[in-house]
């Protein structure tokens, strides 16, 4: 292990992607100029959130995170022996660091800091949580209310010369900014209460490994497990809409396969199925502004703008009603074990101080954990959705004065270069001449096209640079399940027959795998089939009362893969790095959620 | 009182039984599947032995190796051959014929067993410095095997002991009826190697759990999760040899075992299973993790429990908890950190 991994500087370009550099950001690319201090760092892919080579402008959903993980660890909360994340991009791809504080007396420093400001928190936490939704609430409507103007030949005279309203140009210029402004804002308040919610659950972890060595984090997690969260509710309505189908007797219009304009059209034919639509309409909001992503790449559209995935996800849920399936999650049967569970770890504690601690620190969990999958609703999938479309209304003006041949390419572009962009239209809408804008972006998105066709291809190496001697910030484990085991099994290139992960959520099963790259293709997935997939978005719920087991490349424990598989109660090996390269769709396959390996046992 | 019924002791009456017989006492009275037996007293052990103690060791030096075992030896033919008084004789032969009645057998085999005052004690590891004489039938043979367990005070390993940490102010025997035992084991109600409440290990192997106390063979080992209840992991054992009744029907011997049932797993699920559920019963009852030893019967596939005694090895090293509050607990798990050392 002491040899490391490949210097970020030694990885080679692939074929077909030189010149991926231009795309980014310049601070966030590796540079030679610092190369020794940078090449002695241990980088890891964060193929947990970025799964896919990064479009210029989805860079932004990185580089706003890591704003506010910064601020909340390293300046705000004083944590005493981490400050934030850096990130690069390697080849398109995220590659992390964790800045850490090393020298003993600004460790001290930094605690007494941090105690009163975190207990701060913990003693008020429903009250901050109020004030937290308060304020993503109203960064949401502005969002949703903010006007992305054209470009008109004539100005309207009452708006420019009556309201005294500033010009177009000015106007769109001041929306980008406005959008990107509510974006980081909202990522702020990302991060403020969940790394609180993940050092309560950590420290509860610690506590538990302490009395209990042999307890794993799924027996952890099924301590805390069965709450009931936003993240949920989506999915609660395809399943009322599922169930209202039936109802209205309308279901034969959703059969297996069939596009969903093809179900909408044969519905609006009947009154009946009308009825259906309009059912419909009434649940889609705010729930339908669900990413089919994780909320972190603009093509993972919304429910409400794709609606492929809800549509294939109703017409699972329409045949297994019909087969006298049980869609409510096994919720109450959840919490009877959750807490059992819980009471036999409290009772097996050696003493009374024990069990008060286990006791407070368990309370705490399950009070402040919730948050940790609830927050994703409001900020990666209603948030970001809504942001993502105002820029595609931006996408939509620069397309309009020539810029580009759809408002997609705008994603092409990184955030500064939208700025320049905005700067070149805007002048030359008011200066009359053709911008040079029209002649120097289209040559450059069709590149930069070509090029993330090339590294989507590319396979990143799990990490790179140099391993430390340890390394402090708890949630590189936890929730990217970086561990020493982990490294060694990178460091060897996963050796070795067997495919190996996390022990996600307990169980054994074997069955047929149906490998899925993308969300979109989720509606292949048969009932009983194993599904082998990079990385389990929250959007992917939908298929699981389908599966019989979840495997995935990248996701630690806290990854959403494994929290839904373990509220279905199903086997699930997370993190196993190469599980979509290694099987194919229609391999038999052995799950082993409890010693987390998964095995090929034939073609 | 010379000799008592185990379903008539409880653990006030250790002064008297010692520990291993308090407790089989205690855990009849608890309900739990317990061979009947009696314990022989304290108080016989004194009428007998006690008034000569200190004459019989005098000149032994525990710390002189080379000459201990030889002395020992010869303190025990002593104490084997001295007279017991009728009363003390005639409690023993009785207790054995109403065992007998009990269990509706002319001459049911019996284990004489060792039953020090400091033997169970949860601060002293002092188990396995007397003897167990096995498969005893008919009240002169029971007799017999409780004059030998008496001699056994004289150990080298228990003079020494006793030397180094005083206590075993006396000695108990308990007998007990045997159980054929098709397979029979030692249960501990945590992990050993990791110290673990939350676990439960459990060593088997064919015949008498003396094999496996004893360490004549490698036993299969399983480790349960209480709270998963189910079995983590097993490991097939060797299991060269088993230790069963002699084909005289008196006293035991070794036999091997054939490499078929070697090969496997001496436990079926469901045992496993009964196993550490009743493991887990005896913890609760006494309140701390527990060192049980077991047997399953060779003809009803009944699982008896023949000794409980709390674990010692983990259970002390726990020191009371400290109040921590939440906040500082969070400070100190940071402070830790995701400690991923190469």
């Amino acid at each position: 292990m002491s040899d490391g991994f490949l210097s970020p500087f030694e990885v080679e370009t692939p074929a077909g992607a030189d010149g991926w550099e231009e795309m980014y950001p310049y601070y966030l690319l590796f540079d030679p100029a610092r190369r020794e201090s940078e090449e002695n760092r241990f980088w890891f892919y964060n193929g947990m959130h970025f799964p896919e080579p990064m479009p210029a402008f989805d860079m932004i959903t990185a580089e706003s995170c890591y704003l506010s993980i910064g601020l909340y660890q390293g300046r705000v909360f004083s944590i005493p022996n981490v400050l934030g994340i850096e990130h690069r991009v390697v080849n398109g791809y995220v590659y992390i660091t964790s800045n850490e504080v090393s020298d003993e007396a600004e460790i001290a420093k930094r605690l007494e800091t941090f105690l009163p400001r975190i207990g701060f928190y913990y003693e008020n936490w429903d009250t901050l949580v109020a004030r937290w939704q308060a304020e993503v609430d109203a960064r949401i409507e502005r969002l949703t209310a903010l006007e992305v103007p054209r470009l008109p030949a004539l100005e309207d005279e009452q708006e420019l010369i009556h309201d005294h309203k500033l010009g177009s140009n000015y106007r769109l210029m001041a929306a980008y900014d406005e959008a990107l402004h509510l974006y980081n804002e909202l990522n702020q308040l990302h991060f403020e209460l969940l790394l609180l919610a993940y050092g309560a659950y950590l420290t509860f972890f610690q506590f538990c490994q302490g009395a209990f060595p042999d307890m794993g984090l799924q027996q952890m997690g099924q301590m805390i497990a069965g709450y009931d969260t936003t993240m949920m509710r989506p999915d609660d309505e395809l399943k009322a809409a599922a169930a209202k189908a039936l109802e209205l007797g309308v279901d034969t219009a959703f059969a297996d396969g069939r596009a969903h304009e093809d179900v909408l059209a044969e519905l609006r034919s009947s009154a009946a199925g009308r009825a259906w639509i309009d059912d419909l309409e009434t649940r889609k909001h705010p729930w339908f502004f669900m990413s089919t992503g994780d909320g972190f790449y603009h093509h993972h559209r919304a429910w409400a703008d794709d609606l492929r995935l809800p549509f294939a996800a109703i017409t699972g849920y329409v045949a297994q009603l019909r087969d006298g399936v049980e869609l409510d999650r096994p919720k109450e049967q959840l919490l009877a074990e959750r807490e059992r569970i819980a009471a036999e770890y409290r009772e097996l504690l050696p003493g009374d101080a024990e069990r008060a601690q286990f006791d407070e620190m368990l309370g705490l969990c399950r009070h402040v954990f919730p948050h940790a999958e609830s927050h994703k609703f409001f900020i990666e999938h209603w948030g970001t959705s809504l942001f993502f479309n105002k820029i595609r209304e931006v996408g939509a003006t620069l397309a309009e004065q020539g810029f580009f041949e759809s408002a997609e390419d705008v994603f092409l572009l990184n955030i500064h270069e939208v700025h320049e962009a905005l700067s070149d239209a805007g002048l030359a809408w008011a200066g009359g001449a053709p911008a040079r804008g029209t002649v120097y972006w289209p040559p450059r998105v069709a590149r930069r096209k070509e090029i993330l066709a090339a590294l989507a291809d590319w396979t990143p190496p799990p990490a790179l640079g140099v391993v430390p001697e340890v390394i402090n910030d708890p949630t590189v484990q936890l929730l990217w399940g970086v561990t020493a085991d982990r490294l060694r099994s990178w460091a060897s290139g996963g050796a070795g027959g067997g495919i190996d992960g996390y022990a996600a959520s307990p169980g054994v099963v074997e069955g047929v795998a149906r490998v899925v790259r993308d969300v979109n293709e989720i509606a292949s997935v048969q009932q009983g089939e194993v599904l082998v997939c990079p990385v389990t978005a929250p959007s992917w719920a939908p298929v699981f009362p389908k599966i019989s087991a979840a495997v995935s490349d990248i996701g630690g424990m806290m990854s959403h893969a494994a929290i839904i598989a373990r509220e279905y109660g199903m086997p699930a090996v997370v993190g196993t790095g190469h599980a979509t390269k290694r099987i194919k769709t229609g391999d038999r396959v052995r799950v082993d959620g409890d010693a987390g390996t998964v095995t090929i046992l034939e073609d | 009182m010379f000799a008592v019924p185990f379903r008539a002791l409880d653990l006030a009456d250790v002064a008297l039984v010692g520990g291993k017989s308090a407790h089989l006492g205690d855990l009849i009275q608890a309900g739990f599947p317990v061979p009947s037996g009696f314990a022989v007293t304290t108080q016989a052990f004194d009428a007998v032995v006690a008034e000569r103690v200190d004459e019989l060791v005098a000149g032994i030096d525990p710390e002189d190796v080379a000459e201990l075992e030889a002395k020992a030896e010869h303190v025990r033919a002593v104490v084997e051959e001295l007279a017991v008084p009728d009363e003390v004789a005639e409690a023993i032969r009785d207790g054995y014929e109403r065992l007998a009645a009990e269990l509706g057998a002319e001459e049911p085999a019996v284990a004489a067993r060792s039953s020090a005052v400091a033997e169970d004690a949860a601060d002293a590891s002092f188990a396995g410095m007397q003897s167990t004489f096995l498969w005893l039938r008919g009240a002169d043979e029971a007799l017999a095997g409780v004059r030998r367990c008496w001699a056994s005070y004289f150990n080298a390993e228990a003079l020494a002991y006793r030397a180094r940490h005083g206590g075993a102010a006396g000695m108990s025997v308990a007998v007990q009826a045997m159980v054929d035992a098709r397979v029979a084991g030692v249960m501990f109600t945590l992990n050993p190697v990791t110290g673990d409440r939350s676990s439960l290990a459990i060593d088997a192997s064919y015949g008498l759990g003396v094999t496996v106390v004893g360490g004549e063979v490698t036993p299969d080992s399983y480790l349960w999760s209480k709270v998963g209840r189910e079995l983590v992991r097993s490991q097939v054992g060797t299991k060269e040899v088993e230790c069963v009744v002699d084909p005289a029907g008196r006293g035991t011997v070794l036999r091997e075992v054939p490499d078929e049932l070697r090969a496997r797993l001496c436990l079926e699920p469901g045992e496993v299973a009964r196993l550490a559920e009743l493991g887990r019963e005896v913890e609760r009852h006494y309140g701390s993790p527990q060192d049980v030893e077991w047997a399953i019967d060779r003809a009803t596939g009944e699982t008896y429990l023949l000794q409980a005694r709390p674990e010692t090895v983990w259970t002390p090293k726990r020191a009371a908890a400290e109040t921590v509050s939440a906040t500082d607990r969070i400070a100190a798990m940071y402070l830790r950190g995701g400690r991923i050392t190469l």
